[in-house]
């Protein structure tokens, strides 16, 4: 399946993500080809009786919701590009 | 004194308790050994000499003290770069996290250290795991230590070429898609992904989290399952990690055990001098009292392109997190959205971008059903498989690359070529099951690894066949 210029930038934009000309260019050739391969997929026949798709049989075993001291924030925080008094700091976003 | 770095970790616990040399001494040996053959192969991006002398000092004062000490207290490790170790830079190979340091200890990091393990440094990989040659690392190639103008293996290149270099004694590395299993072969040592759940993954910068695994690399069987016994178990900080109820009989010789080959796996493209070195493994299976049943899985042919967009699906999400804003590379633009952009862009290699694009696009509206979901269902066709395989067979024996290790180079710029190394051993992921990769024979000099898949949780079973298998292949 060939997928366009304009696609590969589109999903870029999806996917937050820069890429230069070049990029764009090697990128529409390279997912062309692979997507090409993933067809092979619609060979495949349908499970038969599956309703739900269930990636394992692992039980759901999710901890209690309760809150536990952790004493690492001020180190989460510091791993940060950029933070000011405990919190990451972004640019304003409106 | 002998070379200390050859020994297994069998054989320093013995020398350790019978007071025939320390930690220190043994930790100095490997940290000699790394700065004297690591710039040829590459295996490790840091290494902490420090760290290693104070804990080797600290295992060192607890085996003066006390008669009992555990199995892999004082015993140089390696460890993959993915896997988070406090204090230490943690890359996963990517410039995206080059000056990045681990807030906390992955739980299969807290648990070495409560046995007093030895930490010498982080190992190599393809970037974030992407990649069967650890040739996508963002910071260098490791060479394979036979032939170093080879690769490694991938994606866990650098554990691999630790252990077989004589570099560490052990390392850890992660399974998504045969990144254990594979370097483990091209490198000659053994390589466990165990079953999904068996090991906590909380502290491994998630690839895709339907699929990682953590797991050793050892110089035996026995070593790998020492390792594997401290980091198993369930862990609170990872939903998925259960605890495993092993009462299965350990295996002591292989008279009855049905072991299955599936054709499916020796068929076109299986390299004919590794097709002899596993059927010679085979054949020494059957003298030894085992039956050997053909099986097929007829799903398996899916399996490449199932895995990559289930696994670039959940990559998308999981790199999401990169976006310049909690950790590592971050470049500035005028507007929030500029800075995500711009960080990811400058940040992420080439292979990952692309993961992050298919997965982007297998994921989005009016594409999902055709690729996503459509993966899931031929998932699930190949669990089918290995269903019914194990209802006949207990064990299965197959190649774990159709070849032994390439050229530096030689697939670097074909990324479906890449892809397509993993074909015997992400149905594994996808199936959830464990599987073990086992030195078998050599081409030339470059090894080449069996691979044994048993049905989920059944590791105790997997490596005491694999342990019998060693006996006879050396």
């Amino acid at each position: 399946m060939m997928i366009s210029n304009d696609q590969v930038k589109h999903i870029a934009k999806l996917a937050r993500l820069e890429l230069t000309e070049k990029e764009t260019q090697k990128m529409q050739q390279d997912m062309s080809v692979i997507l090409d391969y993933f067809d092979l997929l619609k060979k495949a026949k349908k499970p038969a009786g599956i309703k739900k798709i269930k990636p394992l049989p692992i039980e759901k075993a999710t901890r209690k919701d309760k809150a536990q001291k952790s004493n690492i924030e001020g180190d989460l925080v510091a791993a940060a590009p950029d933070s000011k008094d405990g919190f990451f700091k972004v640019k304003a976003i409106l | 004194m002998a070379d200390l770095t050859v020994l297994t970790i069998k054989e320093l616990h013995e020398g350790f308790k019978k007071k025939q040399f320390t930690s220190m001494e043994v930790t100095k040996a490997y940290l000699d050994a790394i700065e004297k053959k690591d710039s040829k192969i590459g295996a490790y991006l840091s290494v902490d000499n420090e760290g290693a002398m104070e804990q080797a000092m600290a295992a060192d004062k607890i085996m003066a003290t006390q008669k009992d000490f555990p199995a892999l207290c004082g015993v140089p490790c390696s460890i993959k770069d993915a896997i988070l170790v406090k204090g230490q830079k943690a890359t996963s190979a990517s410039k995206i996290l080059e000056n990045y340091e681990a807030s906390y200890d992955a739980t299969v990091i807290a648990r070495l250290k409560k046995q007093n393990a030895v930490i010498l440094g982080k190992t190599n990989l393809d970037e974030f795991a992407m990649g069967a040659s650890t040739e996508n690392s963002a910071y260098k190639v490791t060479k394979n230590p036979h032939d170093v103008s080879r690769v490694a293996g991938g994606s866990s290149g650098g554990s691999a070429a630790s252990v077989a270099a004589n570099m560490a004694a052990y390392s850890l590395g992660s399974d998504t898609g045969g990144s254990i299993r594979l370097p483990a072969s091209y490198c000659g040592v053994v390589g466990l992904k165990p079953t999904y759940g068996a090991v906590s993954r909380s502290g491994l910068i998630a690839l895709a989290s339907s699929l990682d695994q953590i797991g050793p690399f050892a110089k035996t069987v026995e070593d790998a399952q020492m390792v594997f016994e401290v980091i198993s178990g369930k862990d609170p900080l990872d939903a998925t990690s259960v605890e495993i109820t092993n009462d299965k009989p350990q295996i002591t010789n292989l008279k009855g055990l049905k072991i299955g080959i599936p054709k499916e796996y020796f068929a076109k493209g299986l390299d004919k001098e590794v097709e002899v070195i596993i059927k010679n493994a085979i054949q020494k299976a059957k003298d030894a009292g085992a039956k050997i049943i053909p099986i097929s899985l007829p799903s398996v042919a899916y399996a490449v392109a199932c895995y990559y967009i289930t696994l670039a699906s959940e990559a998308s999400a999981n790199l999401a997190r990169f976006d310049g804003i909690r950790y590592g590379l971050s470049v500035q633009g005028k507007t929030l959205l500029d800075t995500y952009q711009k960080s990811r862009g400058a940040g992420f290699g080439a292979e990952p971008k692309r993961r992050i694009m298919l997965g982007t696009y297998s994921l989005s509206s009016g594409y999902y059903d055709a690729y996503y979901k459509k993966a899931q269902q031929v998932r699930e066709l190949i669990k089918q498989d290995f269903t019914n395989a194990f209802k006949k067979v207990d064990v299965i024996f197959s190649p774990v690359s159709p070849y032994p290790a390439f050229k530096v180079g030689e697939k670097a710029q074909d990324p479906l070529a890449m892809y397509l190394v993993d074909i015997y051993t992400v149905s594994v992921n996808l199936a959830g099951l464990p599987g073990i990769s086992l030195p078998a024979g050599t081409v030339g000099k470059l090894p080449v690894g069996l691979q044994i898949i048993a049905n989920h949780f059944q590791e105790s079973e997997l490596l005491s066949i694999a342990g019998a298998m060693e006996n006879m292949l050396q």
